[in-house]
């Protein structure tokens, strides 16, 4: 498995450096948390009830912003070709990209988090639940996310249509998730928590095999 | 008559469905046809010149 | 099933299937037309007025057979795509292309509708706690990414390929969005009754499934439209080509 590891460690690395995305992603994160009681106003009561739904939302988003180079700086640069000549099957390298992408990109949300719900006045009870609901959750974002990225590679720009096709796709993560906020919140029990975990874990299992799919299509002369 | 055009009263919403379903059928048919025959006068012309081309060839 | 296996791979030569569905294409239109013309004066004129919904429910019969058409389309899309991918059948890309912007067009028509039965019913013009209509907005967002990848993507080989595992994916996904609209539902109130929810009375039953079949079959005959529409231009373009040789 030293292939695999040497494409995740590379990976991370790259997406540390400028223009990888990492830090953007966590800086976006941030801002959108910053902006939302301008939009919405201050008012206490309101900010906590809606803090939930807004930094799953922002999750969302920020992970979308590096996704559109996960296989596409490989690409413009002979990367992939050789990747997918090597020993390693696509759908693992598939699997180290996600993996890559979310310790760098979703990671730093989750760890964020609780700072951010501070400034929106998040309830007390809803604290473990963000954290622990972005923690199952993310994985989903960056997998679901290298589908959108890998059939995205040849289009120029392809960021915007890669979030368009990716974003209602991943409207059970968002809804399971906030969901999981609000429950707690109103001090009631629901099942969102394992309902998410289930998505998150169908959607890393399967979607190497979409993403590869759609990486052999673009590489095939 | 004026009776069933007032709808019990909802003719605005009820109209409004039925001609925004009209409005959409009736551009897909359009639509539809005339891509239809515009692609298949281009195919036709094409053979026509391809078939004198090699006429004169 | 076997013979319509048959069938469909006696269709995969161009030259044949423009054959066949010129054949097709009238008796398709036709029937459709009446179906159409039957069940509406059906619909309109002799279906009485509901006894909750009043004069109201005379929406089903746009509603219901625009919001099937929907997803019956992509159920299409999906099959096709699983086509091509799967046993690369050389129609299948065009089928799945073809008929994406009409059933993009009947889940709008779907929400307009939806809406406009809606307004009367719960007092706004939306109404996030009926889950079928908010799932048929995200189904719209879902053709609309479709679309706009087979556009994207410029060779249209690629695109095609790219189009079809995204259409495999969402199919995937639909009913999992489905159920989670309608978990999230239950959090916030109650089991809403929404506006296709309960059964449908017989008298409202019979014109609805003629309305549908009407719906099926014009859809059926536009899409052998647009099908052939594309085949004529791949034919074209194959003919541009020989033509500057």
């Amino acid at each position: 498995m030293s292939a695999f590891r040497a494409l995740l460690f590379r990976d991370m690395k790259l997406a540390f450096r400028t223009g990888g995305g990492a830090t953007l992603a966590a800086f976006f994160f941030a801002l959108i948390a910053t902006l939302v009681p301008f939009g919405v106003g201050a008012e206490q009561l309101l900010l906590g009830r809606i803090a939930g739904g807004v930094l799953w939302v922002s999750a969302a988003l920020a992970s979308l912003l590096s996704l559109d180079r996960l296989f596409q700086a490989d690409y413009e640069d002979g990367s992939l070709d050789v990747l997918a000549l090597s020993p390693l099957s696509l759908e693992l390298a598939a699997t180290a990209k996600i993996l890559a992408h979310w310790l760098t990109t979703g990671l730093p949300l989750v760890l964020l988090s609780p700072v951010l719900g501070l400034m929106l006045n998040l309830p007390v009870p809803g604290y473990a639940p963000l954290f622990i609901s972005l923690l199952i959750g993310t994985p989903a974002l960056s997998a679901v996310g290298a589908i959108g990225a890998a059939l995205t590679i040849s289009i120029r720009r392809g960021g915007l249509i890669l979030a368009l096709i990716v974003l209602p796709l991943l409207t059970p993560t968002l809804i399971f998730g906030a969901g999981a906020v609000m429950a707690a919140i109103d001090n009631a029990e629901n099942a969102a928590l394992y309902l998410l975990a289930a998505f998150s874990v169908a959607a890393v299992a399967l979607s190497p095999f979409a993403a590869a799919a759609s990486v052999r299509l673009n590489i095939a002369g | 008559m004026a009776e069933f055009f007032a709808m019990g009263g909802y003719a605005a919403y009820v109209w409004a469905a039925y001609i925004a379903t009209i409005l959409t059928l009736t551009a897909a048919i359009v639509i539809s046809l005339r891509a239809h025959a515009k692609a298949r006068e281009n195919v036709r012309r094409l053979e026509l010149e391809i078939g004198e081309g090699d006429k004169q060839a | 099933m076997a013979l319509t296996l048959a069938r469909i791979t006696v269709l995969a030569n161009p030259k044949r299937f423009l054959d066949y569905s010129s054949a097709l294409l009238p008796w398709t239109g036709g029937v459709a037309f009446l179906l159409l013309a039957v069940g509406f004066y059906w619909a309109l004129f002799g279906t009485p007025p509901d006894y909750q919904q009043g004069q109201t429910v005379k929406m089903l019969f746009v509603h219901v057979p625009a919001a099937w058409m929907g997803i019956f389309v992509y159920a299409l899309i999906a099959g096709a795509s699983l086509g091509s991918l799967v046993f690369r059948h050389p129609l299948a890309d065009v089928a799945a292309k073809s008929a994406a912007p009409l059933g993009a067009a009947f889940t709008a028509l779907a929400l307009f509708t939806g809406s406009m039965w809606g307004r009367p019913m719960w007092g706004t013009f939306w109404q996030w706690g009926d889950a079928r209509l908010v799932s048929e907005l995200i189904l719209l967002f879902i053709y609309l990414g479709y679309i706009a990848l087979w556009n994207a993507v410029d060779d249209p080989n690629r695109a095609a390929k790219a189009a079809a595992i995204l259409a495999l994916v969402g199919a995937a996904d639909i009913p999992i969005i489905h159920f989670s609209v309608e978990w999230w539902n239950t959090l916030h109130q109650g089991p809403i009754i929404t506006s296709t929810g309960s059964s449908v009375h017989p008298s409202f039953l019979w014109p609805l499934l003629t309305i549908v079949l009407g719906y099926t079959l014009l859809f059926v005959w536009l899409w052998l439209l647009r099908m052939r529409t594309e085949v004529f231009d791949r034919r074209a373009r194959t003919l541009m080509l020989a033509k500057g040789a």
